[in-house]
């Protein structure tokens, strides 16, 4: 009765109908676009470019083993190094144009500043992935916009412990900072909780260079001349090289004792330049040699492929790209698990990343209540070792995240005011063995 | 108008064979207005098409409106390599004022802006005005770099190099989401176009515009007939740093952040290569050059990354050469006398 | 202020001041013959470095020893300076000269776009760093402060060198003289059968040798990033304004003043030290506009 073609025709229907409705039940895009902004060029781009190499070689491994349930992850890259301005632009493009959901913003926290706001108002989750200045989730609870690593707090807090730990009895400090959000945060961090904790130390000078610049000579030079006991300076990527080499070329090295909590992504490309006995940190526990994980099967591993692929160890901000592309992932799994199956709006995924569990390539990691991520900190020394030709770093200590964070609804210039001295003896805090 | 006339008596009215080309009445649809109309409408209709682009227009028509400003110099002979100073000016003020009065109303800020930018024009014109070429040139430019360093530097005042925000205002009393926000502003900024080029011809076409070309064919034989060079350099300064103070204000709004990068100099240099592509000698130009420079910039954000400076680099050799008149110098055609 | 911070600015302010004099000379010189301002000057600064950079890391590679590497830097320049210089004359410069002074500047304001983007595609983005000379020279103590030699003695003595080299080839040699009377009267000199054209390319050639190696100098003390041009340009146009356009002598007044004043700001007052070298030229050409050391013209009618 029926004509052969006509059976096709409606089986052919029918099929297309249900596949179409089981999409339609599940929502799956066909793709996973993630947007990612770095810094591709000047000076800072030689923090930025080695995190790009890593997002490109982590999600190809996460798409070879079949991507986030099934879909796959594609990366759209936004250059931080064209200035606020035309990243703002750029950022905004990519949103409306592309149809991205999901940032993952930005290294400099002078654009994370920029683009919360933004981000909340384009409804896009936005992942702090790199950038350190608190002020951000504390001035505002935001709902689309969380961090997946420590804010300047913790890392200043950590800092503070540990110099303190090194070398109790110094006098006088001088600051060189990059004159920008994260620089001047940073500093009002340090200062507070130092001052609470010592506060008979003299700060001798207050030195902001711009962000980018490319000649310290006469912050050198003033230096010299006051001769401080610690240099502090948070400077990271080609500002911090630039200014290391200069000092030392002049032997600034040679007479205070440099306080570099960034330093962990400089020690492979200064190499010898650094000086032993230097305070290095690493923006919480990330180091290809940490003194838990070392032999840990997926850093190792990772650090080995990496190395292979670009010549380099992976640096601190190779460890914050993982992270964040980790907590991207696991909050997928976490929001579709909640979503019973269908696939979660940009709402449901904002929402279930506050109180994410999740872990990067060492100590795993939470985010609060309020967005901000729980990282420990390490913070150690910098030796010459023949077995490297650069410096690695000795008497490591780790510093819990919920210790040196202040807590949630607390703004952090004010909580580290009311640190007092025991602290310094937490139980919580690890030292492990220096090097032989 | 009167007073020359009155001076200078009944022979020395201009006849309509030495008028410039369009003083003389014509047809309502010459080129330059179908290209304006051709404006008009990719301005208000693309942006249905594809919603992600009103910010590029709006940008696009704030560039415009710069332009425009800097033409009037221009005509005059005078080229400033400095007037993003204006619109840098006129940014911050909208970001202080938006942080410290939240209240206002956006079309508020606007004016502020324009006042802003009208204001330090007024200042700073009325020693800068007395140079020429050059020396003008320069001087702007050192100023407007003065003006970029000190926002850079005080960051606990202006935010340094990170800049300052703001956050959305209400318009014309009303709280709009972002989508019609920006629609919002791209409908008042077209028409702040459309006005301010009308005005600006006019103005151009009355003789203090007149004696603006005077200046650049032959400023003494202007004093000679009475009219005094300062004061018409003076108005025409005053205007063009209102019109960037005007654009500067939008784009603030628009971006919802300030940063030095806007007084920048080579920002001014973009401006003037957006007059000298588009052309001074109809308004329209302006706004011609602004859509092809900002076509041009996301093109080949796209498509060549890292070549568009390289791309208006050639194109501005070009049309110094083979089109010197910019493209509404082509539009309008070849005029006699050879007035720009 | 004691004199301990006094000694300590001058020696900074020196080094500082030897560069902008190289690169402001350029741009003068340039100037002072072809009554054209270079805005793609700061081009050739840019250029110098990364040249000087990619050529050194090379000979570096290939076993060059680093005492060797001053002559590289040098000599990246001329490479430069010549290639650059030359092909900006003759292709562009040349067909400009009988048009009017802004549109002159706007051109060279396009071949400044179009070098800005030629030099990321050539050399790319990340910062160079070729330090090895400052390293082989080694340091020396001055009242307690350590500088590099480099920074002490190389710079301002290649500063000094060039100041009096160009000095005694315009005075004293045949093409010297040439170049001063074109400088002074183009048509004059025209008449009387100096071949301007040659002169001019010559003259722009040698400007751009000096633009590039005032980068190729500064870049063993900083890294090399993208954008050194755009801020060397309005540098140069301060030191240029400041002692007036076409003048060799005053230039060599200006960079000091400027670098010194820059440099006691430092010390002094660091909030304005980026404001320095703008405010003085705001100042020079409020109100003396043609700057410090300019001999009057009567503007022709």
């Amino acid at each position: 009765m029926f004509s052969s073609k006509a059976i096709r025709v409606a089986a052919f229907a029918a099929a297309s109908l249900f596949t179409a409705a089981a999409s339609a039940q599940s929502g799956k895009p066909a793709e996973i676009k993630i947007g990612i902004t770095t810094f591709l060029s000047g000076p800072a781009s030689v923090f930025g470019v080695p995190a790009k190499a890593a997002a490109d070689m982590y999600i190809e491994q996460i798409n070879a083993a079949g991507g986030v349930k099934g879909v796959k992850i594609v990366p759209v890259y936004v250059d931080e190094g064209v200035g606020g301005d035309k990243f703002l632009s750029e950022y905004r493009r990519v949103v409306q144009e592309q149809g991205v959901k999901t940032m993952l913003a930005a290294i400099s926290s002078g654009n994370c500043n920029i683009v919360a706001p933004v981000a909340e108002d384009l409804k896009v989750l936005n992942v702090m992935w790199d950038c350190g200045t608190e002020k951000v989730l504390e001035e505002k609870r935001y709902r689309y916009v969380v961090r997946t690593q420590a804010n300047a707090t913790a890392e200043m807090v950590a800092t503070v412990l540990y110099l303190l730990r090194t070398k109790p009895g110094f006098k006088t400090i001088a600051v060189v900072n990059q004159d920008y959000a994260y620089g001047r945060d940073s500093w009002e961090l340090f200062r507070n909780t130092l001052l609470a904790l010592k506060p008979d130390t003299k700060i001798v000078a207050e030195l902001f260079p711009k962000f980018g610049a490319t000649d310290f000579s006469t912050e050198v030079s003033r230096l010299q001349a006051l001769r401080p006991d610690v240099i502090l300076s948070t400077s990271w990527g080609g500002d911090l090289d630039t200014f290391v080499r200069q000092a030392a070329q002049r032997g600034l090295t040679r007479n205070s004792l440099f306080v570099l909590p960034l330093a962990e992504s400089s020690l492979e490309r200064l190499g010898a330049i650094v000086p032993d006995g230097a305070i290095v940190g690493a923006r919480g526990d990330h180091y290809f040699l940490h003194p838990e994980l070392k032999d840990d099967p997926k850093l190792k591993e990772f650090a080995q492929k990496f190395k292979a692929k670009t010549g380099a160890y992976p640096i601190y901000s190779v460890h914050h790209m993982i992270q964040a592309i980790d907590a991207v992932v696991a909050n997928y799994d976490k929001a579709i698990a909640g979503a019973k199956g269908q696939w979660p709006t940009t709402e449901q995924l904002a929402d279930s990343m506050h109180g994410l569990k999740f872990r990067g390539l060492t100590r795993p990691l939470v985010i609060r209540e309020d967005g901000q991520g729980l990282e420990d900190q390490l913070l150690g020394v910098a030796k010459k070792t023949a077995a490297y030709p650069f410096p690695v770093i000795d008497k490591m200590v780790i510093y819990p995240g919920a210790l040196v964070t202040a807590p949630v609804g607390k703004k952090s210039p004010d909580w580290v005011r009311t640190l007092t001295p025991a602290i310094m003896k937490d139980a919580s805090i690890k030292a492990f063995p220096a090097l032989k | 108008m009167s007073k020359v006339q009155a001076r200078m008596g009944p022979a020395a009215m201009p006849t309509p064979a030495t008028q410039p080309a369009s003083a003389r009445s014509r047809p309502i649809v010459s080129p330059p207005a179908i290209a304006a109309a051709v404006l008009l409408v990719l301005a208000l209709l693309l942006p249905v098409v594809m919603p992600w682009i009103k910010t590029p227009v709006i940008i696009a028509a704030c560039f415009g409106i710069a332009a425009l400003g800097v033409s009037i110099l221009i005509r005059a002979g005078q080229m400033s390599f400095g007037h993003a100073m204006f619109s840098c000016a006129a940014g911050y003020a909208v970001a202080f004022a938006a942080r410290r009065w939240p209240w206002l109303d956006s079309t508020v800020l606007i004016a502020l802006g324009t006042l802003v930018g009208a204001v330090s024009g007024l200042v700073i014109g009325a020693f800068v005005v007395r140079y020429r070429a050059i020396f003008f040139g320069m001087l702007n430019l050192a100023l407007s770099m003065v003006l970029f360093a000190v926002l850079g530097k005080f960051f606990t005042l202006t935010g340094g190099t990170d800049g300052m925000r703001l956050a959305r205002s209400t318009f014309f009393g009303m709280d709009l989401e972002r989508a019609g926000f920006e629609t919002a502003l791209l409908v008042s900024v077209v028409a702040l176009a459309l006005g301010l080029g009308l005005l600006v011809r006019r103005y151009l076409n009355s003789v203090a515009g007149q004696a603006l070309s005077a200046i650049k064919t032959n400023e003494t034989r202007l004093e000679f007939l009475g009219i005094s060079a300062y004061r018409v350099m003076l108005t025409g300064y005053v205007l063009s740093a209102a019109l960037c103070g005007l654009s500067g204000a939008v784009f603030a709004i628009t971006q919802g952040l300030v940063t030095p990068e806007m007084g920048y100099w080579i920002r001014s240099g973009e401006i003037v290569f957006i007059s000298i592509l588009g052309g001074v000698g109809h308004p329209v130009g302006a706004f011609l050059g602004a859509a092809i420079f900002e076509f041009v910039k996301v093109f080949a954000g796209a498509y060549m990354i890292g070549a568009s400076h390289l791309v208006l680099g050639v194109v501005l050799i070009a049309m110094v050469f083979f089109a010197p008149r910019g493209i509404s110098g082509l539009l309008t055609g070849a005029r006699k006398g050879g007035q720009p | 202020m004691n004199i301990d911070i006094f000694m300590l600015a001058i020696m900074d302010g020196v080094s500082y001041a030897s560069l902008l004099f190289l690169v402001a000379l350029g741009m003068t010189l340039v100037f002072g013959v072809m009554r054209i301002l270079n805005m793609a000057h700061g081009s050739l600064y840019a250029f110098g470095g990364y040249a000087a950079a990619s050529i050194g890391l090379y000979m570096a590679a290939a076993g060059l020893p680093p005492a060797w590497s001053l002559a590289v830097l040098v000599l990246a320049a001329i490479l430069v300076g010549t290639l650059l210089g030359a092909a900006m004359e003759m292709s562009l410069l040349r067909r400009i000269y009988d048009k009017e002074p802004m549109l002159q500047l706007l051109v060279t304001f396009a071949a400044f776009m179009i070098f800005e983007d030629l030099q990321r595609m050539i050399f790319g983005v990340q910062p160079y760093s070729y330090p090895a000379i400052v390293d082989y020279l080694g340091v020396v103590d001055v009242i307690g402060i350590t500088y590099t030699r480099y920074q002490l003695f190389v710079l301002p003595g290649a500063a000094i060198v060039i100041f009096i080299a160009l000095r005694s080839f315009l005075k004293y040699s045949r093409m010297g003289k040439q170049i001063v009377a074109v400088a002074h009267h183009r048509e004059v000199s025209m008449a009387m059968g100096i071949d301007v054209k040659r002169i001019c390319l010559f003259t722009f050639i040698v400007g751009s040798i000096l633009g590039a190696l005032g980068g190729a100098l500064a870049l063993p003390t900083t890294s090399w990033v993208p954008g050194s041009g755009a801020e060397m340009i309005v540098l140069s146009f301060a030191v240029v304004a400041t002692a007036g356009l076409g003048q060799v002598e005053g230039a060599l007044v200006a960079a000091i003043l400027i670098g010194l004043a820059r440099s006691f700001a430092v010390y002094l007052l660091p909030e304005i030290e980026v404001l320095v070298p703008y405010l003085i030229m705001v100042l020079v050409l409020l109100f003396k506009p043609e700057g410090l050391f300019s001999v009057a013209q009567a503007r022709r009618v």
